[in-house]
């Protein structure tokens, strides 16, 4: 059954004041909408449940960087076209750049939000694992004021958010302080172009005197959400790096992850290659850090 | 239920209003109201391209845009490219290459290239491969169409481009 664009309202108010006033006017009864990837698909195939829409496109009050020395604050509304062509995030946060490239075709960036992405909440969002390796912390705003929270506790189920009714996610915070850092992301999908994740996973580190000083760990599609494998990065910290500690950080995600089946993969599967992504990540550390 | 609403919006350089309900897909829009039906519906899901067209100068599946998203704005569609019956140089470098079969997708990879000649007259292979990695072809095997593209960016000047 297709969608009937006589049974959805949907409004554009414009002002980032406008829409928190509609949100609190009647908490819960509006569904944001920025650039449509994801609620649009459902419309046209008749599984959009929410009636009452209100547009976050066109709101500029929400699609800005603000750079500072220690930090970069992208707002929720920024696309992912937006993302790549800013050169502040290709120099200090290139996970996420690549991030941003692997978003569906041109048409897709040029309309998806990094805010959307993060409300959605899929399992397999891309940009999920570079920001939780750059301890990127979520700045939500009302009516009632602003609040930030680390963004490892935004996700609480499966597409379930620390969010209350009455709030839009305004902004991204990325502490500028991984320059120095390992870096690692991959992900694992059907083909390169267009395609979901099976699992992707992404990775900072800090090496010291041939011991893991720093380490961060983050996958998608290994959980009910984009999350950090803290067990995983317990096993590796303050450890020294060498093949045996390799296999006991792959044996600590394959106890950790939690993948289930779909129709793009499987859980086993899933589980071998999260442990075949950070076994390539840990190796290069390794002979890099031998190469020293 | 939601009542039609007058939305103004500028297409292939001329200002219409559009009384439609705003949920509406900007590609029914376009097919439905305006009748150009250059644009074509593949997937309806936003992976396929057949409907891409330029919303104030971005590439855009039309069948993930509500139309209210697209008031005021200027919508470049493939019935755009031609001018008093003269072909965009795109469109003669797909007929000389053979860049279209059944043509189905050829509209959306029109545009596509058009978007990506617009910022990259230049562009590599490569570049040319993901500036059309959203627009899907079941017929050509694509190497034909990504000919037409490096052909059409080596036979012309950054100024036919633009227009």
């Amino acid at each position: 059954m297709r969608g009937n664009a006589a049974e959805h309202e949907l409004v554009a108010p414009g002002s980032l004041p406008a829409v928190l006033d509609l949100l609190a006017g009647a908490p819960g009864q509006w569904t944001p909408i920025a650039g449509g990837t994801e609620l649009m698909v459902a419309f046209a195939a008749g599984r959009l449940t929410a009636s009452k829409l209100v547009s976050l496109w066109g709101v500029e009050e929400l699609r800005f960087f603000d750079t500072s020395p220690d930090k970069l604050i992208i707002g929720a509304g920024t696309t992912f076209s937006d993302l790549r062509s800013n050169p502040i995030v290709a120099a200090d946060f290139p996970l996420l750049d690549k991030a941003a490239s692997w978003i569906g075709s041109i048409a897709n960036q040029t309309r998806a939000t990094l805010g959307g992405n993060l409300v959605n909440g899929s399992p397999a969002a891309d940009s999920s694992p570079a920001l939780l390796v750059y301890d990127a912390e979520i700045e939500l705003i009302s009516v009632r004021g602003k609040r930030c929270i680390p963004y490892r506790e935004f996700h609480t189920g499966y597409k379930q958010n620390a969010m209350t009714a009455d709030e839009l996610l305004y902004a991204v915070h990325l502490p500028r302080r991984f320059a120095n850092h390992r870096q690692y992301l991959r992900k694992v999908g059907t083909r390169r172009a267009m395609a979901i994740s099976k699992v992707a996973l992404g990775a900072t580190a800090l090496l010291k005197d041939g011991a893991i000083e720093r380490i961060r760990v983050a996958a998608a599609s290994l959980a009910p959400f984009p999350a950090r494998l803290g067990k995983t990065e317990a096993a590796l910290l303050g450890h020294r790096l060498n093949p045996s500690l390799i296999e006991t950080a792959r044996n600590a995600l394959l106890a950790e992850a939690q993948p289930i089946d779909d129709i793009r993969s499987n859980a086993q599967y899933r589980k071998s290659v999260g442990a075949n992504l950070l076994e390539e990540f840990l190796r290069a550390l390794l002979s890099e850090s031998a190469a020293k | 239920m939601s009542a039609a609403t007058p939305i103004q919006l500028n297409v292939n350089g001329a200002n219409l209003t559009v009384t439609v309900q705003p949920m509406k897909r900007l590609l029914d829009v376009l097919r439905e109201d305006l009748h150009l039906t250059g644009t074509k519906e593949g997937c309806g899901e936003g992976e396929c391209g057949s409907c891409s067209v330029r919303m104030n100068g971005d590439l855009v599946n039309s069948c993930l845009v509500p139309v209210l998203q697209a008031a005021s704005t200027n919508i470049e569609t493939v019935e755009g490219l031609a001018r008093d019956g003269i072909l965009h140089p795109l469109q003669q470098a797909f007929l000389q290459c053979g860049g279209a079969q059944c043509g189905i997708c050829t509209p959306g990879m029109l545009m596509a290239a058009k978007h990506l000649l617009a910022y990259n007259p230049h562009p590599t292979m490569a570049e040319i491969r993901e500036g059309l990695a959203g627009n899907l072809c079941r017929c050509t095997g694509f190497m034909r169409i990504f000919e037409s593209v490096l052909s059409a960016a080596r036979s012309t000047t950054q100024e036919t481009h633009a227009r």
